[in-house]
């Protein structure tokens, strides 16, 4: 076991590397670059207009059918007032609020990752065939992206990612251009989701650090307010000409007491500071072949998982023009053919596929890339088919240890 | 060759390191030194296995002629090993075919003369199975690994 | 920051997922279905050397990319060779290249064999079938650092004497004073002379020195771990025993995810890593 915990280690020593980011990466101070002010729903809505006016597309959550999504958005109208998601272990389902919270939801199947990381990429094109063979990267022109209503698991998630894409000795130029450019404006939760245990991973649910800037939702007697913070020279200078006031006491309480009421009604909950170490001794635990039972490895999972990166390489020929594309889509380790070599998959078991991707994202990340690979966003227990809690297993493999 | 001289050569034959000195007088009583030239077959498939060989110098063929594939080598041996493990049970009949690749060296033993020591002295009998127990779950391992056909390409 | 924000135009410039073109040189068979293909290295622009040990990707647009070890000498960085067996649309596309057509050429990745803790020790070489290819590199360098080494063991197995690669060479070898190779295969017609039986025998019989040895393995996996149980029956500890070890690879860069064995990421932390590094893991189903 110790040889095991020993391997892991010297993996990790190697994976401290510097965030190269700039004053809106996760590892920043607030910057007072305005003071607190409040903003109500206009100051809001001109937010959304100045982002626009500077050239930023605007994505938010909104409505679609039965569920919220992030999808470009223009106005606060577009915003889900009023609505809430009732969340738990394979379940969904969105329910009417009593009031007219713009934010009153958790959040839902889409991460922001889908624009960071989109599902699907075209690497390079190759024309012409023997010496007039010529291979060129794919042109981009990527509109700079402004997230609205980014919660604290979020933040940290695309934190994390940054570590994945950015800190290594190779760099995604791909994530670096849309990452570069992206305004992000988070959101404090005001209500847990059923799933949420942001808590105890210590991602939230405050944003602390990793924003532009930060809206808490508040009411101030009548009022419906959002408090607003600025997290980097760019927020403040954004927010300085909107229409707000300076934040009164009351309010900077208010708002402080939203984040705590959400803490205090997580979800779920999961002992993390011991879990890489628990998993790694554990590694024939029967509960693998419990979960196997359950899991269909229809890696819905990392579909949703706001920090899951694996992508996979392929390449597709035109039959006509005889030019071919290099594409780059999002894979998942539940595939049989994500560990595919010499005619056969070495993890060709689902208790192999479940246990390589929840030994992934809370034990071997670690090893690799120096935190977590877990939010407590929820996500991978409310979207699960077969309704699988991470929490629950880690909880069961702790409890039975010798088992 | 003296008695003595061949004693001493079966005694300090790594195969029987350590052997007491009584069970080491009992063996050389069936014991002989043998010279097979390159090419020169140590026993066919078929034969009786009256003799086992400890090799001192060369280098023998395990294998077996099959119709259409001609002679195929699965074993090695060189000095150290011994060769031939049929004579242990019966029917006491070699199974395969053994052929001196080069110039080889080896004491013979006689099986029959080593088979009715060992129902006399039981205690050279265990002495004996001791040695041959290893040989046997060694070549088991490697004809194993050889099956695998680990080189091949696969699926 | 400017007042407004523009959009990113994405350049050429460090994306490592873009490959170069190289051209094929010369193309030899080594075996059933196992070419050695010799690339040009860069031409008037020549590209960057290598390490014993690593890997370059070598693509053919429309088709795909593989991982295929650089075979060849690194002290003659200007030709890049790779053997390559084969088995699927990619490999098999890249051994029916004729001289003068060009390939898709990434690369190289991985860490290579320690050549540099090999000063002064006995080095003792255990590859299997296709598993020569990544080790010749290291013999060549070997070779040429001879004077400062101790004993060289170069033990090869093949399935049978006409898959032997590199025969000649290492038939050379054997007759040489540098290194002492043995050579055996899984089975032989009657006109191999040579050992017959899996190369782990030949461990025992090197009559190593735990003291001053330093292991280096490569082949199937199987094989690997059998060798590496009789590296440890001669007394080796497992700092003095490395491997190469394989998983699917795709981009190559550590951001893909495929090549993960626990907690290493192959094309980074490997192909090549020390048994100590590995905790265990090597023993263990389905990591």
């Amino acid at each position: 076991m110790e040889a095991i915990d020993q391997a892991y280690r010297c993996a990790h020593a190697a994976a401290r590397v510097e965030n190269p980011y700039g004053s809106a990466s996760p590892g920043c101070r607030r910057l007072r670059a305005v003071e607190d002010s409040v903003l109500t729903t206009a100051g809001l809505q001109a937010l959304i207009d100045a982002l626009g006016r500077r050239g930023y597309r605007v994505i938010g959550p909104t409505v679609r059918g039965e569920t919220i999504v992030y999808e470009e958005i223009s106005s606060v109208e577009d915003l889900p007032r009023g609505w809430t998601d009732s969340q738990d272990a394979g379940r969904y389902r969105l329910a009417r609020r009593g009031d007219d919270a713009l934010f009153g939801f958790a959040v839902g199947a889409h991460s922001w990752k889908r624009f960071l990381h989109p599902p699907l990429l075209e690497l390079s094109r190759a024309e012409g065939t023997g010496d007039a063979l010529h291979i060129a990267p794919t042109e981009e022109r990527i509109e700079p992206l402004a997230f609205i209503g980014v919660r604290a698991c979020e933040l940290h998630a695309i934190g994390i990612q940054d570590r994945v894409f950015l800190g290594g000795a190779h760099v995604d130029p791909h994530y670096r251009a849309r990452r570069e450019g992206c305004f992000l404006v988070a959101v404090n939760c005001g209500t847990a989701g059923g799933t949420c245990f942001c808590v105890s991973m210590q991602c939230g649910p405050r944003a602390s650090r990793g924003y532009d800037l930060a809206l808490t939702e508040i009411r101030s007697g009548t009022e419906h307010l959002f408090y607003l913070e600025a997290g980097s020279a760019l927020g403040g200078t954004i927010a300085g000409p909107l229409p707000r006031r300076a934040a009164t006491e009351q309010e900077r309480l208010a708002a402080e007491a939203v984040t705590e009421h959400t803490a205090a009604s997580m979800g779920r909950q999961m002992r993390a500071d011991d879990v890489r170490e628990l998993l790694l001794r554990n590694l024939e635990h029967p509960r693998w072949e419990n979960v196997a039972e359950r899991c269909l490895s229809c890696g819905n999972c990392t579909m949703v998982c706001p920090t899951c990166f694996c992508t996979a390489v392929e390449e597709t020929s035109d039959l006509v023009s005889g030019a071919s594309t290099r594409t780059q889509r999002w894979d998942s380790c539940f595939t049989l053919e994500f560990s595919h070599v010499h005619g056969g998959s070495v993890r060709s078991s689902a208790r192999s596929r479940y246990r390589q991707w929840l030994m992934h994202k809370l034990a071997t990340w670690h090893d690799q890339f120096g935190t977590s690979g877990c939010v407590g966003c929820g996500r991978c227990i409310t979207w699960c088919p077969a309704a699988i809690d991470l929490t629950e297993e880690v909880s069961a493999i702790r409890k039975s240890e010798s088992g | 060759m003296e008695i003595e001289g061949l004693e001493r050569i079966v005694r300090e034959h790594p195969f029987f390191a350590g052997l007491e000195e009584g069970a080491g007088r009992l063996l050389v009583g069936c014991a002989r030194n043998a010279r097979f030239e390159a090419g020169q077959y140590l026993f066919h498939e078929g034969d009786a296995a009256d003799e086992l060989y400890l090799l001192r110098q060369g280098r023998v063929g395990l294998g077996i002629t099959a119709p259409g594939r001609g002679a195929l080598t699965f074993q090695t041996l060189g000095s150290g090993e011994v060769v031939g493990l049929s004579w242990l049970l019966p029917p006491y009949r070699w199974s395969y075919d053994a052929k001196a690749l080069e110039l080889t060296r080896a004491i013979s033993l006689d099986a029959k003369c080593l088979r009715q020591k060992c129902d006399a002295d039981h205690d050279l009998g265990y002495e004996l199975m001791k040695r041959f127990m290893p040989v046997l779950v060694a070549r088991l391992h490697a004809t194993r690994l050889q099956m695998l056909d680990v080189y091949g390409t696969h699926g | 920051m400017d007042e407004t924000a523009s959009p990113v135009a994405l350049g050429a410039a460090a994306d490592p997922m873009l490959p170069r073109l190289a051209r094929v040189q010369r193309r030899r068979r080594e075996a059933p279905q196992v070419w050695t293909l010799e690339l040009e290295n860069g031409g008037e622009q020549r590209g960057p050397g290598f390490e014993a040990g690593q890997f370059n990707m070598l693509g053919i647009p429309g088709i795909g990319e593989v991982p295929i070890s650089l075979s060849g000498d690194p002290a003659d960085p200007a030709r890049l060779l790779h053997t390559i067996r084969a088995v699927g649309p990619v490999s098999t596309a890249l051994t029916r290249l004729a001289c003068g057509e060009r390939v898709a050429l990434r690369g190289p990745f991985g860490t290579g064999w320690p050549l540099l803790e090999a000063a002064g020790k006995d080095v003792i070489a255990v590859a299997g079938g296709l598993g020569l290819a990544p080790l010749r590199p290291a013999l060549h360098a070997l070779r040429a650092a001879r004077a400062r080494l101790g004993r060289v063991i170069v033990l090869y197995g093949a399935r049978s004497p006409q898959e032997i690669l590199f025969r000649r060479e290492l038939e050379s070898w054997q007759r040489g004073v540098d290194f002492e190779v043995e050579i055996t295969v899984d089975h032989a017609l009657g006109d191999w002379h040579g050992h017959v039986g899996v190369v782990t025998r030949l461990i025992e019989r090197a009559k190593l020195d735990p003291a001053r040895a330093l292991a280096l393995t490569c082949g199937p996996e199987v094989m690997m771990r059998f060798a590496i149980a009789a590296l440890r029956h001669a007394g080796l500890g497992e700092e003095q025993i490395f491997l190469s070890m394989e998983r699917n690879m795709q981009c190559a860069v550590g951001l893909c995810g495929h090549c993960q064995f626990g907690p290493l990421l192959l094309c980074r932390d490997g192909p090549v890593l020390r048994l100590d590094r590995l905790g265990g893991l090597i023993g263990r189903k389905e990591i």
